[in-house]
């Protein structure tokens, strides 16, 4: 799986016809092209002066400006959203990941009573359709006064992101040779040191996959946030958004160059990880 | 608690030496505190998440449930106003609800549609996606800038992509309509009418969801061994026949398993579709998580009637994924 460049061609013995080459890079041309157009227009439009998204002709630059970027930045509450965005997300990753890996180390290396049980609310937990948590939680949330406040959203996130990490970390700690844990034992360090101090950063691959699934969780949730979160000053960015282009104004300026703040460096992350992170989903299922 | 985990590790040990009898462990002191010493670290690891996860979802689980046998909605729940405590005074209903969302005409038409609206996404996600990846696993020149570029799509955040879309779709200012309308065709009112508005959800899925099976996919060709081509071909199988008898097969673990999550996923799908259409219009595009929600938090809230929906997506959810699975077991899946 590592290897998706390398593992190349095995099957490249054939030489193909030109008409099969051209017919081959014709189709992923345009693969490509439906891939790349709608982020390509989102660049383009949010470049437009204030009112520019307002044309219904096909113009591809209209007097290129950075004047949305600069209305988002000190005219909107965006900057608010996305500090709360931010803090909701590394907090859920922090968490996340340590809670993740724990348990995820505990079920690769014991045969503990309720070993089984751990595995299955696991799994099953990732079925939950918000739809039937939500309400109770809302009520749950609200008695513990937990509404509005970034910390009750982080631990509702954890609730959606922590068992699926947990089973990743789990396979992933499974590659891991059992010795190496016997030989910290055995130069006496104790059980969660020696996860901490020799397996944890063996694992380090899979705690950045984990890492990132958590904090990409936390960062484009809409249900929860939506609910949770009605106070002005305690949106995220999901639901902040919405409120540019809203039923009775919208304002699509404000909104394409929004986006692009949120999408490139998420994009950016998740080209550098995306390797990992299928290795980490397939293999994490594959498994159970 | 303590009485549980005594039982289970008694079982366990048991097991273990190799029929242990129940009763020579009771005359034993302490079998707990045994237990505790050797699988502390066991149960302190694993502790916090099964704390969270049950009482933020095994809660709010048993709570859903009992609110879907009541009435409860906004108008009847006890809240407080200001010092006023005004108690709550829903009532039992027994399965009320259930009949009720059984017997209309709107759950099934809500049904059907989230049935083909998974059905077709997973469809073309998987078509579109093992496409691709057959195309990305050839020799080929490029492979690697095609390869991130098709990525692309999976790297939006979710409502970031919802967002673009809508504007695409725009039926004033939407590129797809100048687009038509540049190629002399009319525009159309992609998210006013409800058929259009399906084809238009379904098609910002397809975009998101494309890469994710891409990449699976072609991480699970690279794990067939080239052997296997190499001696079909030897034999004499076609093209065809080799995708069918070497490269299907070869795939099927991890077909199997991104099949499962993409329709858990796709039939939850909330954000996409809230995000896009709001169930709109009407409620054309109303798939059964986004409808619940609807009743749960607009109008009168009816919680009880939402929680009801709840509980039957969940019953479908575990009915399909157990079936799913006895069925890969027959196929002698180790799954």
């Amino acid at each position: 799986m590592s290897d998706i460049t390398t593992g190349a061609g095995t099957r490249g013995r054939h030489r193909r016809s030109p008409a099969g080459s051209v017919l081959l890079h014709g189709t992923l041309l345009l693969a490509t092209a439906i891939s790349l157009f709608p982020v390509l227009w989102l660049l383009l439009t949010s470049l437009k002066p204030r009112d520019g998204w307002l044309s219904s002709e096909l113009e591809i630059f209209n007097q290129p400006s950075l004047a949305n970027y600069t209305r988002v930045l000190t005219e909107t509450a965006f900057p608010t959203w996305l500090l709360n965005s931010v803090l909701a997300a590394v907090l859920t990753m922090i968490l996340g990941v340590f809670v993740a890996a724990t348990t995820g180390y505990a079920i690769s290396r014991f045969r503990f009573p309720g070993h089984r049980g751990v595995m299955w609310l696991l799994l099953v937990t990732q079925m939950f359709p918000v739809a039937i948590l939500i309400v109770p939680l809302y009520n749950l949330m609200a008695r513990l006064g937990l509404l509005n406040q970034i910390a009750g959203l982080v631990v509702a996130y954890l609730t959606v992101a922590v068992p699926f990490c947990a089973w990743m970390m789990k396979s992933y700690f499974d590659t891991i040779p059992r010795e190496i844990d016997q030989a910290g034992l055995i130069d006496g360090l104790t059980p969660f040191g020696t996860f901490w101090r020799i397996v944890l950063p063996l694992a380090r691959p899979s705690v950045a996959v984990t890492a990132f699934y958590c904090f990409m969780t936390a960062w484009g949730e809409v249900a929860y946030a939506s609910v949770f979160m009605s106070q002005e000053e305690k949106r995220t960015l999901a639901v902040g958004l919405q409120q540019f282009v809203g039923q009775h104004w919208s304002d699509w300026g404000l909104l394409t160059a929004s986006a692009v703040l949120i999408a490139i460096p998420a994009a950016i992350v998740f080209l550098l990880v995306q390797r990992h992170l299928v290795a980490g989903l397939t293999s994490g299922a594959t498994k159970m | 608690m303590a009485i549980t985990t005594g039982r289970a590790s008694r079982t366990s040990r048991g097991r273990a030496a190799g029929g242990d009898s129940a009763r020579g462990d009771r005359e034993r002191p302490g079998p707990v505190r045994r237990a505790l010493s050797r699988h502390w670290y066991a149960w302190a690891m694993t502790a916090p998440v099964v704390v969270v996860v049950g009482v933020l979802v095994g809660w709010p689980l048993a709570r859903g449930v009992y609110l879907s046998l009541t009435d409860a909605t906004e108008a009847n729940v006890g809240r407080t106003i200001g010092v006023n405590v005004i108690p709550a005074t829903y009532e039992f209903v027994g399965l009320g609800n259930y009949v009720d969302i059984l017997t209309s005409g709107l759950f099934w038409e809500r049904l059907t549609w989230t049935v083909l609206w998974t059905v077709a996404c997973i469809g073309l996600h998987y078509g579109i996606g093992l496409g691709l990846a057959m195309m990305l696993h050839r020799k080929l020149r490029f492979r690697s800038v095609y390869r991130v570029l098709l990525i692309l799509p999976w790297a939006i955040p979710g409502f970031v992509a919802a967002f673009i879309w809508r504007y695409l779709f725009n039926s004033d200012y939407g590129v797809i309509n100048a687009m038509l309308k540049a190629a002399g065709l009319g525009a159309v009112g992609w998210l006013d009418e409800p058929f259009t508005a399906k084809i238009a959800v379904i098609t910002v899925n397809v975009w998101i969801g494309v890469p994710f099976m891409m990449v699976a996919l072609l991480g699970g060709l690279q794990a067939i061994p080239a052997e296997l081509y190499e001696a079909a071909e030897v034999d004499g199988a076609t093209p065809w026949q080799r995708f069918r008898h070497v490269t299907l097969p070869g795939l099927r673990p991890v077909s199997s398993t991104v099949v499962l999550l993409g329709t858990m996923w796709t039939f939850n799908m909330f954000p996409m579709i809230y995000l896009i259409t709001r169930g709109g219009p009407g409620d054309s595009t109303e798939i059964l998580v986004t409808y619940a929600f609807r009743e749960a938090f607009t109008g009168v809230r009816n919680y009880s009637g939402s929680a009801a929906w709840g509980v039957i997506i969940l019953g479908l959810l575990v009915v399909l994924a157990s079936v799913y699975r006895r069925a890969l077991r027959r196929q002698g899946e180790v799954w």
